[in-house]
């Protein structure tokens, strides 16, 4: 079956179908990692996104069991790929890239020039488009382009429950408490402070923190897709947070949050950071780590009290802050990887540290 | 800092080639950058690095401690680099090291600290080092002595993999399966190191390898990481290596990246290297042991206040991972520079800058030219290095390959799927193949499944073949995998090619439809017209009439995610659009040499950048297509356009359409573009220089025949062929032996020189399967006879400027492989204005523009011409460095018209050229010297006089001579008595002489006593072999009479089994009269300590 890209501006891509065939709608963005395509399918932030991925062959090591993904299902509206390979090679896959999307009912094409698509995107920016089959051309043409930055993604990705996770052990920090607020949060957030031997608490975007019977050791406001200003819930939990001085750590969409919490602004970037070799060299030092970012949102004025932690050694962009006293501090970019380099990981040793 | 000494690597050899030119050149650049002098110590001539242009001063000299010593006496210089320069250079620097040298005269050791190199290269101490900080390495025991190996071996249980410590490309290595095989490759290792490794081998594992850059603020980034086709125990330089892996996870990825990282901070290291890790693919699923991972993690947290690095272990703990560290280079390696060519990221540039103190991210990205070096390069296509093999140029050595290197070159190709490059890969090979389906060259036609089978089982040079011959019968990738061991995912990606190709065979109709599926699976119109029935021309037409072209893509380092101004280009059909705008008109395309070969290496190189960078006088903007990641000729900052392409008519035309370039040059990249000038020519593309029909004058030998001929120039009686009683009866009226050839020769390719009719019978039948079109050539071969090169450049038939000069060896020995001397002393005045006068009246006959090279034969003073070939020549470095005449520029400056007359007066210094052989790596390869090229490589030295440059030479070959003893064999009466007086200056110099029965009795009655030794079939001792093995002598003489043994004798000879015992316990071997005269003559005039310490510049 062969389907069509169609772009905002009218601009139309054919390829071959290997996901479900059914039209979808979304926010057209490419990301430049080289692997870990199930990582970033699962990955919230990519909620009401077509994805392009850069890297021309996909599929070539199949799709883990469920406990390897960032979330408990795919979280892009579309994929687009060069190549799609169907013989997966790895111990681990349990079924085809192909299988996969259409379990989950996301579409998925095949269109030769990618590179074309991320120039795209690169000059003229981000923009919406559509997945549409030839079945029914005139239903699927008439079908509209959502635009999911209008809509309150995060609410939809958001736990509905409150979880409590800890490991058995407690040796390092015996009985921490840190609330994770899952603003789309990737399990590996949550793996990286189990890990260290703190209890997780995981709540919905818009949940009273302060309700719970709990000693709140620390907060960790997570990554998560859309425009941070419409998570008004969540700013003014992290408003409350800063009040009580509790130690705070916010991660790309929480690193948006705690500046428009604490005085700041964000604005839209013309495509985003979406990758895994993005470099960001901590203020005033030689110090580089390579990072994972996903992210079309950024940091513009620096909240007053707060000082620039690292910048984007490519554009100059701000990719976090720290508190120049208290104990707030967040970055844009992922220390938990899942996909991308791992430099960052002692981001939540950092951040424990304070507690 | 003022002035760094760079150490170069020397000639060309098996494990160690042309990525070292090209990562010396970077260095030198890099250094300028930042108004600091430096010094080059390369004996290898042939090499851009050695030019005027780069290092402020050159050293044509050995790269050894004794010369590198008095060289740092003299110059004085503030630091040295020893990460350029391969394994020779490391290896000379740690022994200045450890000699105190460095220390006494002041000088810094840049980058990577010498305690840390030597660390790496010493295999226990530094699995040692690796344990320490939890990084696993195989199970392994270094050992002294076979006995105790023969001990851990069996402790290990077999089989077993046995490594040589200190040693280039793995030489000496191998997988052994009982004790018998244990003994004797652990013998020969010992040959070659002190310390052997034995260890468990990992059966079927992966191999992946990680490129890593770190800068003294501790800054790192792994700039590529490359998977390889073939598992573990296959060389890494002899398998194909893919860029970026392809079947590793996001976890596996990042895990051995940390792991790289870990490992390179953990050294210390400042620049680049490079490590190497086996992968179990089905690991068991590992018990977690809770209580060491709190250690680990109390210890990465210990160090955070501290230090800001480091990432947590903890979070992949419950994956299962089983990995080996296998090895690592603190280096620039082979794979750096396929890294750096992969990804478009300069690693040598930026090694050089990072070990003058400067941090990654100061360094500006050389590619996008917006953004710096303290990145990860992103990827949007595949790379894939093909390895290429020579092996049928040596008799007696199998194909197979392992753990130890034979490959002499690689290509690299790029495309958006595995099957569009690897298609592309085995085009670039140049080795007659059309795509990895090929079964039309001689191989794998008649083999029975079984033996498709074992050669699919036992690695060997031509195994892809084999395989998509197995999955055409119907084998299944399960099996096949089980054979092989490569991965079942590079299994499946050769199949969708071979099943492309079946359903095209099948169906023969909609090939319109299916023509660009099969251009995106990597298909040559060539093939798919061979499939069809068609002429190559006609799916030309076809697929451009459906607008089936490729697409121009750059490599941009950043996946299009920026706006990049780079150069850096290849086409694929798995696109729909160009990045580029075609230059146009202004544009001149310069066609590159291909992969290194034997015949075609480091030299061809050299003609071609010169050639491109002397453009830019004439207002042109250059076009380099090129597919050799160890070359010069594919940086970035050589041409104003590369494309990583092959060289091929069909890709040459696609970029000459697209281009719409003015012209073409084919005469400056060896035999390789010369080869399609004709299609060229006739495709309406223009050749700059000699027009294609003149090339073809000189190339066919029957046209050029008759030219000599009308011509009245003297050439040796020959004829063609097509017959063998007609044959038969030309050599039997010209009289044995002659020399056989088929009628387009690269190299001595198939080449040989028969001494009876049998002999000729057997190599006609051999040659003619080679090539059924084509009739084989006879012609006379003469015995004692000097051989001398002419190189010239002409403009519009007039000479502009030559140089002569003239071998060592006489004629017989391939001019690849003969020592060179410039000026050519030995050539009366009468022969030389012949010489001249010849080459004058086949320029103008040839209506020559451009380079030139004629191949002379002088006897009895008579001057006959043996070859001649319109393009560059091998000798053309070595020629323009020892007369300070750049030909390439000539050549340019003589395609517009332009060219000066040079006189070029008779220099009051020699110079000599002598070459490299690698028999070392051929497992029973015959070294004796023949028609055939063998060597790998070459060096050149200057000097007051022949001997003493001609001594120096030798040294930079690795020569050495430490004792004085040798052993002397000689064949015949006449050769005894012309060897006979050089033997006496051998004794007079204190040499130990041993000689064998015949050889003993003659010096005898010359008053020269020896040491009696034994051949082996005398049954006495000490036998020849005794001798050698354990290395009482360093110097071997064997003289074979035009070997009377014969070519195709089965049984193996004496002559045979010295040489190669020789070659197998590393003593120079001796095998060709005249250079062994000249060598003992120069023995006896130069000690080592006379051999004077002066720079290029002092010369000349």
């Amino acid at each position: 079956m062969i389907g069509k890209l169609i772009l905002q501006d009218g601009s139309e891509f054919e390829g071959q179908s290997f996901g479900y065939e059914q039209p979808r709608s979304g926010e057209l963005v490419f990301s430049t990692g080289m692997v870990g395509y199930p990582e970033s399918l699962t990955d919230p932030s990519y909620e009401g996104q077509i994805l392009v991925l850069t890297y021309p062959i996909i599929g070539s090591y199949g799709v883990p069991e469920k406990k390897f993904w960032e979330s408990d299902r795919i979280h892009v509206s579309g994929l687009i790929v060069s190549e799609y390979v169907d013989t997966p090679s790895h111990f681990q896959s349990k079924m085809t890239l192909s299988e996969w999307l259409k379990n989950e009912k996301i579409p998925a094409l095949v269109i030769k020039d990618t590179r074309y698509l991320t120039q795209k995107l690169r000059d003229g920016g981000a923009q919406l488009a559509k997945i549409v089959f030839q079945k029914d051309p005139s239903t699927s043409l008439r079908t509209g382009f959502d635009d999911p930055n209008k809509k309150n993604l995060v609410d939809m990705v958001s736990t509905k429950k409150i979880v409590i996770e800890s490991r058995e052990q407690k040796f390092l920090f015996p009985t921490k408490t840190i609330i994770l607020i899952d603003c789309g949060v990737k399990k590996n957030i949550i793996r990286s402070l189990l890990s260290r031997g703190v209890k997780v608490i995981t709540v919905p975007w818009d949940y009273d923190i302060f309700s719970l019977k709990e000693k709140i050791d620390g907060v960790l406001v997570s990554n998560g897709p859309g425009d941070p200003k419409m998570c008004d819930a969540t700013i003014q939990t992290v408003k409350k947070v800063m009040g009580k001085k509790i130690p705070l750590l916010g991660i790309c969409l929480g690193n948006q949050i705690l500046a428009l919490a604490s005085g700041g602004d964000t604005y839209k970037m013309k495509f985003g950071h979406r990758g895994q070799n993005q470099p960001v060299q901590m203020v005033r030092t030689k110090k580089c780590f390579l990072t994972t970012q996903n992210h079309g949102f950024a940091i513009g004025k620096i909240p007053a009290g707060f000082k620039p932690w690292f910048v984007n050694a490519n554009d100059d962009t701000n990719e976090g802050i720290k508190h120049v006293q208290l104990p707030f501090m967040s970055v844009q970019f992922h220390p938990e990887a899942c996909p991308g380099p791992t430099d960052t990981g002692w981001i939540f040793d950092e951040f424990l540290k304070k507690i | 800092m003022k002035k760094i000494l760079i150490l170069g690597s020397g000639a060309l050899k098996i494990g160690q080639a042309g990525e070292f030119d090209y990562s010396g050149s970077q260095a030198i650049k890099a250094f300028r950058e930042e108004g600091i002098k430096t010094v080059l110590i390369n004996p290898n001539i042939a090499t851009i690095q050695t030019s005027k242009e780069l290092a402020d001063k050159v050293y044509f000299l050995p790269v050894t401690s004794e010369f590198v010593e008095r060289i740092i006496e003299k110059e004085k210089p503030d630091a040295i680099a020893l990460s350029f320069g391969g394994q020779t250079a490391l290896n000379c620097g740690l022994e200045l090291y450890k000699k105190g040298i460095l220390k006494k005269y002041n000088v810094q050791v840049l980058g990577t600290p010498v305690p840390a190199i030597d660390l790496t290269e010493d295999r226990e101490k530094f699995a040692n080092h690796l344990h320490k900080i939890n990084v696993s390495t195989p199970k392994s025991f270094a050992v002294g002595s076979v006995e105790n190996g023969l001990k851990k071996a069996k402790e290990i249980g077999y089989p077993v993999m046995i490594r040589a410590g200190f040693s280039l490309g793995g030489q000496k290595s191998g997988v052994v399966y009982d004790e018998k095989e244990f003994i004797a490759l652990a013998t020969e290792a010992f040959a070659f190191s002190p310390q052997i490794l034995v260890e468990k081998y990992l059966k079927h594992f992966k191999e992946i390898e990680y490129e890593v850059v770190r800068d003294k603020y501790d800054n790192c980034v792994t700039v590529c990481n490359m998977e390889n086709f073939d598992p573990l125990g296959i060389h890494t330089g002899e398998s194909i290596v893919v860029a970026p892996s392809q079947t590793l996870t996001n976890f596996e990825y990042h895990r051995l990246r940390e792991l790289s990282i870990k490992i390179v901070r953990s050294l210390g290291i400042v620049g680049e290297c490079n490590v190497q890790f086996a992968l179990n693919p089905h690991p068991k699923s590992q018990i977690i042991n809770y209580k060491s991972q709190i250690n680990n993690k109390s210890k990465i947290l210990d160090t955070k206040n501290s230090d800001l690095v480091g990432a947590c272990d903890l979070e992949f703990s419950a994956f299962p991972l089983e990995y080996y560290v296998i090895e690592v280079n603190a280096r620039l390696s082979r794979s750096s520079a396929l890294a750096s060519k992969a990804t478009g990221y300069p690693l040598a540039y930026v090694a050089a800058k990072l070990i003058l103190g400067k941090s990654l991210i100061e360094i500006k990205n050389q590619v996008t030219q917006t953004t710096q070096s303290f990145f990860e390069p992103a990827l949007d296509y595949i790379v894939v290095k093909i390895p290429r093999w020579d092996m049928d140029k040596f008799k007696g050595t199998s194909e197979k390959i392992g753990s130890s290197m034979k490959s002499v070159g690689e290509v690299m190709a790029i495309g958006r799927t595995f099957e569009e490059a690897i298609q592309k890969g085995v085009r670039m090979l140049d080795i007659g193949a059309q795509g990895v389906t090929d079964t039309s060259t001689s191989f794998s036609v008649n083999f029975t499944e079984e033996e498709i089978l074992a050669k699919i089982k036992q690695a060997n040079s031509k195994r892809i073949f084999f395989i998509t011959k197995a999955l055409k019968l119907g084998i299944t990738v399960e099996k096949i995998y089980e054979l092989s061991g490569i991965d079942p995912w590079f299994l499946n990606r050769l199949k969708t090619i071979v099943d492309a190709e079946r359903d095209l065979t099948d169906v023969r109709t909609g090939l319109d439809l299916s023509l660009r599926r099969l251009k995106q699976l990597g298909f040559s119109d060539k093939k798919i017209g061979q499939l069809t029935g068609k002429k190559e021309l006609e799916i030309r037409e076809l697929r451009i009439k459906n607008k089936i072209i490729p697409s121009v893509f750059q490599i941009d380092t950043l996946a299009g995610e920026f706006l990049a101004k780079t150069n850096y280009l290849y086409t694929t059909y798995n696109g729909n659009h160009h990045d580029v705008k075609p230059i146009g008109e202004k544009s001149v395309m310069v066609l590159g040499s291909g992969p290194y070969r034997i015949g075609s290496s480091v030299e061809f190189d050299w003609t071609c950048v010169n050639t491109a960078l002397k453009l830019k006088k004439y207002g042109k903007k250059s076009i380099i297509i090129n597919c050799n990641p160890e070359t010069v000729s594919t940086d970035y900052d050589i041409s104003d356009r590369l494309y990583f392409e092959e060289i091929s008519f069909e890709r040459v035309a696609d970029i000459y359409d697209f281009e719409k370039s003015s012209s073409v040059i084919v005469s400056v990249g060896g035999q390789t573009p010369n080869n399609i000038a004709k299609k060229i020519d006739q495709y309406g593309m223009k050749i700059l220089g000699t027009g294609a029909v003149d090339i073809d004058r000189a190339e066919d030998r029957k046209k050029f025949s008759q030219l000599l001929d009308d011509l009245e120039i003297k050439q040796p009686v020959w004829n063609s062929f097509s017959e063998m009683d007609v044959a038969l009866k030309f050599a039997h009226l010209v009289g044995y032996p002659i020399l056989v050839r088929p009628s387009y020769v690269l190299s001595g390719a198939a080449m040989n020189l028969c001494y009876n009719p049998i002999e000729l019978k057997h190599f006609i039948e051999k040659a003619t399967n080679i090539n059924k079109k084509h009739p084989v050539t006879i012609s006379k071969y003469m015995v004692n006879a000097r051989e001398v090169e002419f190189d010239g450049v002409a403009e519009k038939g007039q000479v502009k400027v030559f140089a002569i000069s003239n071998h060592i060896e006489h004629a017989g020995v391939h001019s690849g492989d003969a020592t060179i001397v410039y000026p050519a002393e030995r050539v009366r005045f009468f022969s030389g204005e012949r010489m001249i006068e010849i080459a004058r009246e086949l320029s103008k006959s040839l209506n020559i523009s451009g380079p030139f090279n004629i191949q002379f034969m002088v006897k009895d003073n008579e001057v006959y011409v043996i070859e001649m070939n319109l393009r560059a020549s091998r000798t053309f470095p070595f020629i323009s460095k020892v007369t300070g005449v750049n030909f390439a520029e000539v050549i340019v400056d003589s395609f517009f018209g332009k060219a000066c007359d040079y006189k070029i007066k008779y220099p009051n210094y020699v110079a000599v050229k002598a070459p490299q052989f690698s028999f070392a790596r051929m497992e029973g390869a015959d070294p004796a010297l023949g028609v055939e090229m063998g060597s790998t490589g070459e060096v050149a030295c200057f000097g007051d006089t022949a001997e003493e440059a001609y001594l120096k030479s030798l040294l930079s070959t690795g020569v050495s001579l430490k004792n004085k003893s040798a052993l002397v064999t000689i064949g015949g009466e006449e050769f005894k008595l012309r060897f006979a007086e050089s033997i006496w200056r051998l004794k007079n110099l204190g040499f130990v002489l041993y000689a064998t029965k015949k050889t003993h009795l003659f010096l005898k009655t010359k008053g020269v006593m020896t040491k009696l030794v034994h051949k082996l079939h005398e049954k006495a001792s000490p036998t020849v072999m005794d001798l050698i093995e354990k290395r009482k002598v360093s110097l071997v003489i064997n003289l074979s009479e035009y070997d009377q043994e014969g070519s195709f004798k089965k049984e193996i000879t004496d002559g045979y089994l010295i040489r190669r015992t020789a070659i197998d316990n590393n003593i120079p071997l001796f095998t060709d009269l005249n250079s062994a005269r000249f060598f003992v003559n120069a023995l006896d005039r130069y000690k080592v300590k006379d051999l004077k310490i002066k720079s290029w510049d002092e010369y000349l």
